[in-house]
This record gives structure tokens, sequence and C-alpha cells, in this order.
């Protein structure tokens, strides 16, 4: 009766070779690398790029360990901090012309030492948390709000155009938050101004209220529309924070979404929170001025004279210089979105800016009197300025809608409006949570987290041998695979390691051997009533199976609420908390069983099990026949 | 090796008024330290600065002290962290001066105080987070003692879940009780421990319970009090092995954890020591006092069912 089947055996010994394999990445260490990725949009880390690496470092005579190429990213671990250094010169020489504008951002980072053959099978140590690793983390809350506020007031510019095409007469268009307030005189113009809306503003919802003779009509955003908005602004400003950060040089930096409003960035191994936060902080600015089409000013594009008094220069992005008046026609802050889109008639590519009231109004005076004539849109970042892009101005333009066109491919009229729309950052974001962890700190709590661990692990495991003697030797194998399987387990999901989760472990193994101490305890109780060995073994781990499944499902509510309802350093302990609870099950009931039925199940005349004393009432010794 | 050489039920319900009392006294007691003192909340939960500094000799406290007061911050805590070299500041949020701006002022003035003066860590939570994880936090209570409730619920009956949760319960707020008296900081791990022990220590009650209607099945004549006292004597040893097992882990993080892991390991500590207390003298007391029966437990009446047979399905853990 206490026998496993052969497949029974066979899960086991999967389990712990697929454990095995899973948990050995992290007993490597990690070796120092060096990590290239692009430095701008347009850039690729590609085979060629890897080519040009590999030769910079055969100049330098420089042996890399292994040279990895990953999406972005090509990375070359070498054996020591030193080449590691020479290796970040060398490959910052060959691939970094100019310092001041990189092209490539070369960053030294900590690869793991995992050997290939373990990588091949996806195994892979499991990521060390900000608090065992050093560096800084942030929490960024977006101003929804102002990401509304602007979409409204763009929408406020389209409706007035839109209305003017029509020829529908209203008594003026106003933004009062985030509605857009429409005044009118009669009611058929106000019928005539809800079919326009209707038609043209799936976005908006109105309602209208009469104010003496005259109506209004109030459309707001739509909870499905200023969803979209919210989405939209948060993606890009990670996109923009993306951009930011490269120019950091950190080697992993985390950009995620949390929530609906909020981004988490993080950056191991950075210790300069002050330039972190001044990355974060800042803002592009972008700024329209006019294109100086004089005689001078065309010399000096050529390269042919001396920039003209009261002008500047500034490269587009292909480098080529554009003369620029200093006076600024207007600023990012009037620009409310900007999208690529299709020309209808000639279908070619373009880029449709949106602006605000007021920079519809400059807009509409420059236009008109600088027919024929360049406008130049400059990106200024870091304190450079790049134009952007030049168009000429075809026809006055009013209302606010700018419709860019010519010689662009659809690619580029993305990244144009992408650059367009980082100058002026979708919504203003404000840090609302700041972390800094110094790196002695982080390695402190790995040593600290790692003798807690250790040492109630001896500790347990000596009270059980001595306690069940051979049944506690296999309750604390047992325990010893359970540690084994949770490693593996979190190392495949590339769970986050914190110091809480580094808690959770130590504590799910306290908790875990409270099966074992349930199954022995019943096994004892089996002898005591002076059942056979075999039939003690047997009803033992049946009846406690029930007990442990109870105990296990309280405790997992517990930590399925902590994961639902926890953020942060919660989050990392319910994970591990959760996982432990899991893998517990299968080790400390169906994997000691295993080796209970792999030591007795074979023998016919059992009459003895070690497991400590089987102390009866009576005072006498059970049935023992030795 | 045993431990546990009982000959005889120990009456535990006999003293159960007493103990109840005691229980009772030491809950109000707790609930009047929570009013009274409050807990002392971390800055995830208040929002606000918190600086640790490390010095290459003994910190100079009242220097430290100075030097903030100097910038203009009021309500500003200073003290050691783990050893004399490291200091703890923790600084309530500014009005006017954004997020680690304060990190920044504090740490360049502490280091022309002392150029030893080295950052270990620094954080800065905003007040909007506090809130939300105080609301989290509660609903992860609430979470927690419903699906328990639930559980049991459908596992037992209404009345062991009614008693099983109380006794939990009691055990929470005795611990934030001890929190609130000594003025330990309230973190977000000490939260995360405080609901893993709620979840662990419900587990006492279900083993106990399990073996009350186990009992109510197999012993027909003794009745409510000798059941109870007899389910809770045969589960004892249980419970102080697997609660001990789980306190040598909770030591060695109290001992070998470091001062981040210090009140994480010593809410678990009380968690499971107010944990065996509670599922021994309360849960079981109070389902007394609600009045089980063997009708119950025992639903259907068939009488011969499941008296000697190992494999009924209804038969519950025993221990």
């Amino acid at each position: 009766m206490n026998r496993y089947p052969v497949w029974k055996y066979a899960i086991i010994v999967i389990a712990l070779l697929v454990g095995a394999i899973y948990t050995a990445p992290n007993f490597f260490g990690e070796a120092p690398a060096v990590q290239v990725s692009a430095a701008k949009t347009g850039l690729k880390v590609d085979p060629a790029t890897q080519s040009r690496v590999e030769a910079a470092l055969q100049e330098a005579g420089i042996r890399p360990e292994a040279i990895s190429l990953e999406v972005g990213s090509l990375r070359v671990r070498v054996d020591s901090t030193d080449t590691q250094l020479k290796a970040k010169d060398a490959i910052q020489r060959a691939l970094v012309k100019d310092a001041a504008d990189p092209d490539y951002i070369v960053a030294l980072n900590l690869l793991p030492r995992t050997p290939g053959w373990l990588s091949a099978l996806h195994a892979a140590p499991m990521y060390l948390g900000l608090d065992l690793r050093g560096g800084v983390h942030f929490m960024l809350q977006v101003d929804m709000q102002a990401a509304l506020s602007k979409k409204a007031e763009s929408l406020a510019g389209d409706l007035r155009t839109v209305l003017r095409e029509k020829n529908v007469r209203h008594g003026g268009i106003s933004r009062n938050g985030q509605a857009i307030e429409l005044r009118l005189r009669d009611a058929a113009t106000l019928a005539a101004a809800k079919r326009v809306l209707l038609e043209q503003f799936a976005d908006l919802q109105t309602t209208e209220t009469q104010e003496g003779s005259d109506f209004k009509l109030s459309a707001t955003i739509k909870p499905q529309a200023a969803r979209l908005v919210q989405e939209q602004a948060l993606k890009q400003n990670i996109t923009t924070l993306h951009n930011r950060i490269n120019e950091l040089g950190v080697a992993e930096p985390v950009i995620q979404q949390q929530g609906l409003d909020r981004i988490v960035v993080q950056l191991p191994g950075v210790q300069d929170t002050a330039k972190a936060k001044d990355i974060l902080g800042r803002t592009a600015t972008l700024e329209v001025r006019m294109v100086d089409e004089s005689v001078e000013g065309r010399a000096a594009e050529a390269g042919s004279g001396p920039v003209p008094f009261g002008t500047e220069r500034y490269p587009d992005r292909s480098g080529q210089a554009v003369i620029v008046k200093k006076q600024v026609v207007l600023t990012g802050d009037n620009l409310t979105d900007a999208q690529p889109g299709f020309d209808s008639q000639t279908q070619e590519p373009t880029v449709n800016l949106s602006l605000d009231a007021k920079g519809s109004r400059i807009f509409k005076d420059v236009t008109r009197e600088n027919v024929g004539k360049r406008m130049a849109i400059i990106l200024f970042e870091k304190g450079k300025g790049e134009v952007v892009t030049a168009p000429v101005i075809r026809t006055e333009i009013g209302g606010g809608r700018v419709q860019i066109s010519g010689r662009m491919t659809s690619t580029e009229a993305a990244d144009t409006a992408l650059l367009l729309r980082a100058g002026a950052l979708a919504a203003p974001m404000e840090i609302i949570e700041e972390r800094t962890i110094g790196p002695s700190l982080g390695a402190e709590n790995i040593d600290k987290g790692f003798a807690s661990v250790t040492w109630g692990f001896v500790a347990v495991a000596t009270f059980m041998c001595v306690y069940y003697m051979l049944f506690g030797v296999i309750s604390s194998v047992a325990l010893g695979i359970n540690l084994l399987l949770l490693v593996a387990v979190l190392s495949m999901l590339q769970a986050t390691l914190t110091l809480p989760g580094m808690a959770a472990m130590a504590l799910v193994l306290g908790m875990a051997i409270d099966a074992n101490v349930l199954i022995n305890e019943r096994v004892r109780e089996e002898l005591r009533g002076g059942a056979s060995p075999q039939a003690a073994i047997h009803t033992g781990y049946d009846r406690a199976w029930a007990t442990i499944l109870d105990s296990n499902v309280t405790t997992l509510i517990a930590g399925l609420a902590l994961l639902a309802f926890g953020s942060g350093p919660v989050r990392g302990f319910a994970v591990v908390h959760c996982l432990g609870i899991l893998t517990s099950m299968f080790s400390a009931v169906f994997f000691s069983r295993g080796l209970v039925n792999l030591w007795y199940g074979s023998r016919k005349k059992l009459r003895t099990v070690s497991i400590g004393t089987v102390w009866r009432p009576d005072g006498q010794v059970p049935a023992k026949v030795d | 090796m045993e431990f546990f050489k009982i000959r005889r039920d120990i009456p535990f319900m006999r003293h159960a008024l007493v103990l109840n009392i005691v229980s009772l006294v030491t809950f109000l007691a707790a609930v009047f330290f929570l009013f009274s003192r409050g807990l002392h909340l971390s800055v995830e939960f208040t929002g606000g600065t918190l600086i640790e500094v490390s010095y290459s000799q003994p910190a100079d406290l009242e220097a430290v002290r100075g030097g903030i007061a100097k910038l203009g911050y009021s309500d500003v805590q200073v003290q050691n962290f783990g050893t004399a070299r490291d200091v703890l500041i923790r600084m309530p949020a500014a009005k006017g001066v954004s997020s680690g701006q304060q990190s920044e002022q504090v740490m360049a003035m502490l280091k022309t105080l002392d150029a030893s003066a080295t950052l270990r860590r620094s954080e800065f939570v905003g007040p909007q987070v506090g809130d939300e994880l105080a609301v989290d936090g509660l609903m992860a209570l609430a979470f927690v003692v419903g699906g328990i409730m639930i559980y049991l619920a459908l596992r037992f009956e209404w009345k062991f879940a009614v008693a099983a949760i109380i006794a939990n319960l009691h055990d929470v707020i005795i611990i934030l009780g001890f929190f609130a008296f000594f003025q330990w900081e309230f973190s977000l791990p000490v939260l995360a421990a405080v609901l893993a022990v709620l979840g662990y220590s419900v587990n006492e009650s279900v083993v106990i319970f399990d073996r009350i209607r186990e009992n109510f099945r197999r012993l027909r004549k003794l009745d409510t009090v000798a059941i109870i006292d007899n389910a809770i004597t045969s589960t004892i040893s249980r419970t102080i092995i697997t609660h001990g097992s789980t306190q040598l882990m909770v030591l060695s993080m109290l001992l070998f954890g470091g001062p981040t892991l210090h009140y994480f390991a010593l809410a678990l500590t009380i968690g499971i020591l107010f944990g065996i207390y509670s599922s021994v003298f309360v849960a079981a007391a109070i389902a007394m006092w609600l009045g089980v029966k063997r009708e119950d437990l025992i639903k259907g009446g068939a009488p011969k069912r499941g008296e000697t047979d190992p494999n009924d399905p209804n038969a519950g853990a025993v221990v």
C-alpha cells in the first residue's frame, strides 16, 4: 500500500531536474559587461553594429567572454572590471563620434555569468529588486485633468473651423474647464450646430440650456474618448521618458505604466538622483520661428557667409543648417496636438497640428503675411535646438488646423509627430514617490535575507531531525526541495526578488513544515493506536491531506489579498508567499511520501518506523517485536 | 522525543470564562491604545521624506537635529537605526518643496557637518500615495476576513466561521495594540505580516474544528464541553510544534534580518504567539458560547455512517 507507481517517481524526478536546472543560474554570479544601445530613434543596434564593436575590441586587444545581441541592445561580457573599463573606452571611441551628441549609449553593466547551455534553455537568475542591488525608483503621476483640458482646447479650435466652413453663425465658443461652450442666437442655428457636432465630433456629447432668448450648447468629452485621451497621454509620456532616460546610460531601466495615471521608473545602479530627476522633469520646448529668406540668410545656410544679425543657425535632422530669426512666433504651449495622417487629395503622408485659440489667431496673421516663405519648427532639449521641419507656407492658415506635407514617408511623418508631441509633453507629471537605495545597503540586504533563510532553515531542520528521526530527515529534505522549487519557479517567471520577498521565503518555509508536522504527528498517533507501521504511514498521509489543504487555502486567501491590493514591497512579498504555498503542497506531501515509500514501502515485514518516541498513556511500548 | 505526554483530557473549557475575560481585557486595552496613542505610521502611509545616513564614527544626533532645524524644517525625527553609526531622519511632507529636494538639501547640510556622511537610502512619498495605501490595506484586510469566513462557512458552519474570525481578528487587534503601545513603526511589510499571520493562524482553528466535528461523530456519549476539551487536547502537540517551527524561522529573521525586517518579524512573533492562544482558548470557546451542537455538524442524521469508516467523505481531517 505504500508504493508509488513508476509514473509518480518519474514526475518527482522531472520536477527535481527542472527545479535544479532553473535554480542553477542563480549560483553563477554576475560578470562585468558593457552594454551598447541606440541613443536616437532612427538608429538600430544590429549585426553591423556588432561587427564594428568586435573590430574595435580586437584593435584594443580585448577578448570578450561573450557578445550577445538582444532587442535594442548589444552586450559584451568581459572577465574583469579593468577590462570592462578598457572595453567601454574602445567601444566608445569606435561608435561615438561626437560626445556632445552621441549616436550610441555605451554603459557599464553587470550580466549574469550563466553558461550558454543554461541560457539556451531560457534559464536565467532571478531579477534582483532595487532594495537588493541599489538604485533609484520614481513614481510619477500624470496630470490627466491637464491632458483633458488640452484636448478640449483642441476640439474647441476644430469646432470653430468646422462651424465656419458650414456657415453656422454662433455667438462665441469658449472653453470652460473641460467643457466647450457654444452660444447660439436661435433654435435653427442650435439645430444646425447640433447636427455638425453629431456628424463630425463623435468624441463629444452635448447638453443644451436656454438663457433668455439665447441658447447655450455645452459639449463635453465622452467618457470613452476621455479614456482614450488619457491612455494616449500616458503612452506618450512613457515614450518621452524612454528617450530621456536613454541619455543617462542606465543599463536596464524599467519604465512601466502603473494603474491608469501613473508611471514607475526604476534605474538600477544610479546614485545621482539629482541628475536623474533633472532629466525626468525636463520639458522639451517647441518654438515656431520664421526662416531668414534674405540673401545673407541663404548664404549662411549654404555655409558661404556669416550668420546674419538677429538670426540663429540650427541643424535640421539630417544635419543641414537652417537660419531662423530670433523672434519666436509660437511656442509648444500653443500646440495642442500633432498626429500623422494623409492628405485627402494627394494621399501624401502629412503631419497634422492643432493649435489653441491664441495660437490660431497668431498663426493666421503670420501665414497671411508670409505666403511662400518657410517657417521652422524647432525642438529645444538640453539647451540644444533642432529643426524638426521647415515647411513652405502655401496659403493663409486659419482655424488652428495646420497640415504639413511634402516629401515625407509615413514613418517620417509619424516620427515628426512624435517629436512635436514630445515637445509639448502630453500632460505634466509630478514625482509622487521616490526611493534611493545605496549599493552598500543593497548588498547588506542580500546578506541579511540570505542569513535569515539559512539559519531559520538549519534550526527547523535540526529540530525536525531530532524530534522525528528519519521522518524528520525526510521532512527536512522535502523542505529543501520546497526551497529549490520556489527559487526555480521565481527564476522561470523572472520575478523580481526583494527583501520582503526573501522574508516571505523564510516565512513560507516555516509554514510549509506545518504540513510535515501534521503528517508525522498523525503517523505517530496511528502507531500509538496500535496500527501496523505500513498502515500507520498510509492513513497518516491520507488523513493529514485534508487538513493540509484547509490550512493552505486560508493562507492562500491572505496571500491573494496581498497580491490584489498590495503595491511595491507588499506585492513582492505576496508573490513569493503564494508561490511558496503552492510548491510546499508538492514537496511536503507528494515528494516526502515518495521518499517514505522508497524507504519503507518495499519492506513487507516492517516492524518499526523511525519517527521518534511513540509514547502511550498506558506506558506500553507499541507493538514492537524486535 | 515526545514533549506532550498527556494522560487525560485537559479541561480547557472549564476556564473558558476566565480566559475569555482575559482576552477581552487585552483586546480592549489594545483598542484603547490604538485610539489613545495611535499607530506610528511609516512614511509610506503618512507621506514625507525618510533619509538613512551612515557615518564612519558614531553619529552626533544633536548636531544633526540642529542642522536640520536651521534648514527650517520642523517635526523632524532623528534617531539611530541599527547601529550608532547609522542615522534615520524622518521629515513630514513640506509644502512648496517638491519631492526629493528635501533629501538633497539635508544631505548637502549633513556633508558640511561631517564629510563622512553617506546616503544609504532615501524615500519620498507624496501624500496622495499614503492615503491610497491605507485604503488598500483596509481593503486587503476586508478581503481576507470575508474570504476566510466564506471558506469556513462552506467547509463547516457559520458558527465556526464567526468564532474563528473573531478569534483571529482579536489577534490582529492585539498585534496593532502592541505597535500602538510601544510606538513601533507600522510599515507596509508589517501590514503584510499581519495579514499573513491572519491567514496562517486561522488554520489552527480549522484543525481544532475538524477534530471537534470528528469527535461529535465518534464520541457520541460525551457532551459538547468534553468533546471540545478532547479535541483541543489531542491537537495541542501539533499546534505547538508547528507554531514553534514557524517561530524558529521568524526568530532567525529577527536575529539576522537586520533593522529592515525587525518590525516585520516582531509582528509575526506576536501574531504566532497569540495565534496559539486564541485558537486554543478563544475560537473554540466562542463556538461553544454560540452553541454548536452535534446536529449542526452532522447533517442527515444517519448515525451509523462515518462512525468507523475511514473513507467517509464527510469525515474531515483528523490530526
